[in-house]
């Protein structure tokens, strides 16, 4: 049984929303008390479509965004009690945008070695030579050491992003789309270079993605997400061969499509994605789910351990169960 | 491990890129060998003037520049109404015409720095309070403003200076508000965050660096405004007071002689008119070539 890494206990984060001067402001409610466990050497998948709280919840977790209620946990402290510098050592983020990632005004070789920097390396020989070993580890060839980031192609730039993130050799990865903003022939490379790295430096990820496909190789768990709630959670392999939540099921199906790459899985999920600002009563995914019951607008369902995953869906309720088949 | 992506990095010197698009663009070459020349004679002017601007020699008044036909090489820019030679009190006005503009935009970009990038780093609370104060900024006179108090103070120098400085905030602090907005949302703050930065770490390297371009323009306008707003003081005559050869002040002191001696206004008006568009074509020409998209 190997370590958790990250315990996160019915996080909630709330946005208010100002909706112009008279008309006061709103909440929207992003992540809604996401219960979530990491353990030393998984790779968690968090898939959803775009919007359900996946970057929140991620930065939630990596300290940047406080989050309304609940508690985070990493390596058994919480993230509130950690120091600044010890939650940089403990966890990294790696950002979808690797044109907005990297600040355009500095060279690679500084971007790389800010870390160092920051946790109080001064020997600028000691810093070049890590920061040039952590460039070969991640594909870099030693010469970019003085180009800035617009000398480099989308694929070079996440390189940078990861050789950051992983120069001061934290134990935790928080991939956000990783591969969303890259060519479809670099991303395989980059995936694979995350993967070796894993193994490599026995790290712990949480990968954000919104498509399933992507991740099935790499996972070894994956959480669903839908309107800030995790619907499903389950290893990868039990989770892909037979899918519980209608919403899992239309998500892998949206896999099959000839192009799983354009942005939200369109599918047989009917009704548009809902505003956050006004989520639908009971079930959140009731007005799409093609299993609906009366009952699903009316009651949120609870979540179930059913053959060996979470769920959370009126199907799978122990009360309900009868009235589904 | 993958093989690196197919690699693009151009072999040109970031310096040389740097002269080549300075080349391109003219206006920018054109504001800063005006602004350049400014600034050498006014660190020079002992050494260029011909006469002492302070020395006043009532047989020779009003004398005609040199393409008049009464006029001569001796006084080139001919003299005022005390007789004081017109040329010398021009190379001594640049000193008090830039040390106006110059010193007035160093207080006021700071204040208006240091208040934009608060609001546009924070929002919130702060950035409330400092829309608030641009509002009661934007709402008061600079002219008004600045003739009462002078009026009351006393115009001098230092008082000129800072009575500007400390109304022309106004454009600094909104275009650093809304530029540090900008870069906040980028993910390079937040991966800086993130490996532990401290507040002041990422606002010194990952967010100054990249609105300094903005600040550079504004900068420049702000200055270009400080000397027109001081002429315009002294041609009230609540600038910086006679016989501080101030541009603005030439101006005003031969306004009355304007008819029959219109060198008295031209020569000061030229002076101040090419210096305030060198300033703006040497900002626009900053910004044009700063900009990180263009760096290639
Ligand atoms: N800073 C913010 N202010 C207001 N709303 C936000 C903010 N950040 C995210 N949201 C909202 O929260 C929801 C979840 O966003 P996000 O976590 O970015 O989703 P995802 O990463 O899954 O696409 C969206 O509806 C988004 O509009
Ligand atoms: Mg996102």
């Amino acid at each position: 049984m190997s370590a958790v890494m990250i315990n996160a206990k019915n996080v909630t984060r709330n946005f208010s929303i100002s909706r112009g001067m008279f008309r006061g402001k709103q909440i929207l409610r992003a992540v809604s008390g996401v219960d979530l466990t990491v353990k030393k050497g998984e790779v968690l998948a968090l898939v959803g479509e775009s919007g359900c709280g996946k970057t929140t919840l991620a930065k939630i977790i990596l300290g940047l965004l406080p989050q309304t209620t609940g508690s985070v946990d990493l390596c058994g402290q919480s993230i509130m009690d950690l120091p600044r510098l010890e939650l940089a050592r403990t966890i990294q983020p790696i950002f979808q945008d690797p044109y907005s990632s990297l600040n355009p005004r500095k060279t690679i070789g500084s971007i790389i070695g800010l870390p160092m920097r920051v946790q109080g390396v001064e020997n600028s020989a000691t810093i070049r030579r890590k920061v040039q070993k952590t460039m070969d580890l991640v594909g870099l060839a030693a010469r970019h050491y003085n180009a800035y980031p617009n000398q480099l192609s989308g694929g070079q730039r996440q390189r940078v992003a990861i050789a950051r993130a992983l120069v001061n050799r934290p134990q935790i990865v928080v991939c956000d789309e990783p591969t969303s903003a890259l060519d479809v022939s670099v991303q395989s490379q980059i995936l694979n270079l995350l993967s070796d790295l894993r193994k490599e430096l026995n790290l712990t990820y949480i990968i954000i993605s919104h498509n399933l496909a992507v991740v099935e190789h790499i996972a070894t768990r994956v959480a669903v997400m839908y309107l800030g709630r995790l619907v499903e959670e389950a290893k990868t392999s039990i989770l892909f061969n037979n899918p519980h939540h209608p919403y899992t099921r239309a998500l892998l199906e949206s896999v099959l499509t000839p192009e799983p790459d354009l942005g939200i899985p369109n599918t047989q999920l009917g009704a548009s994605y809902p505003n956050p600002i006004d989520p639908p009563s009971g079930c959140a995914f009731h007005p799409r789910c093609a299993q609906v019951m009366p009952h699903c607008a009316m009651t949120p369902p609870l979540s179930n351990n059913v053959n060996g995953r979470f769920v959370e869906c009126h199907i799978y309720n122990d009360d309900s169960a009868e009235n589904a088949d | 491990m993958p093989i690196t992506d197919e690699v693009k990095l151009d072999d040109g010197s970031k310096l040389g890129s740097l002269t080549k698009k300075i080349r391109g663009h003219q206006g920018m070459i054109i504001g800063s060998v005006i602004v350049f020349a400014v600034i050498a004679i006014a660190l020079l002017a002992p050494l260029l003037a011909p006469h002492d601007p302070y020395e006043q020699d009532l047989m020779k008044r009003l004398l005609p520049p040199f393409w008049d036909s009464r006029g001569s090489w001796e006084h080139i820019f001919g003299t005022d109404h005390l007789g004081r030679d017109y040329l010398s009190r021009l190379i001594y006005g640049a000193r008090i015409s830039l040390l106006i503009g110059i010193g007035a935009a160093l207080i006021s970009g700071l204040i208006g720095t240091i208040m934009g990038v608060m609001a546009g780093y924070f929002g919130g609370r702060v950035d409330m309070v400092v829309t608030f104060l641009i509002t009661v900024r934007l709402s008061m006179p600079v002219v008004l403003v600045a003739l009462a108090v002078v009026a009351i103070v006393g115009g001098s120098l230092q008082v000129v200076i800072t009575v500007l400085g400390l109304l022309l905030w106004d454009r600094f602090a909104v275009v650093m508000r809304s530029s540090t907005l900008q870069i906040r949302s980028m993910d390079y703050v937040a991966a800086a965050q993130a490996v532990g930065c401290s507040v002041s770490r990422v606002l010194m390297t990952e967010v100054m660096p990249n609105v300094v371009n903005n600040l550079i323009v504004i900068t420049t306008i702000e200055i270009a405004h400080a000397i027109i707003l001081e002429a315009a003081l002294s041609f009230l005559g609540l600038g910086v007071q006679p016989p501080l050869p101030s541009w603005g002040l030439m101006v005003s002191e031969g306004k009355d002689m304007m008819l029959f001696e219109p060198w008295l206004i031209t020569i000061p008006g030229v002076a101040l008119f090419l210096l305030v568009l060198a300033i703006n074509l040497m900002g626009d020409g900053v910004r044009d070539i700063t900009a990180p998209e263009n760096r290639n």
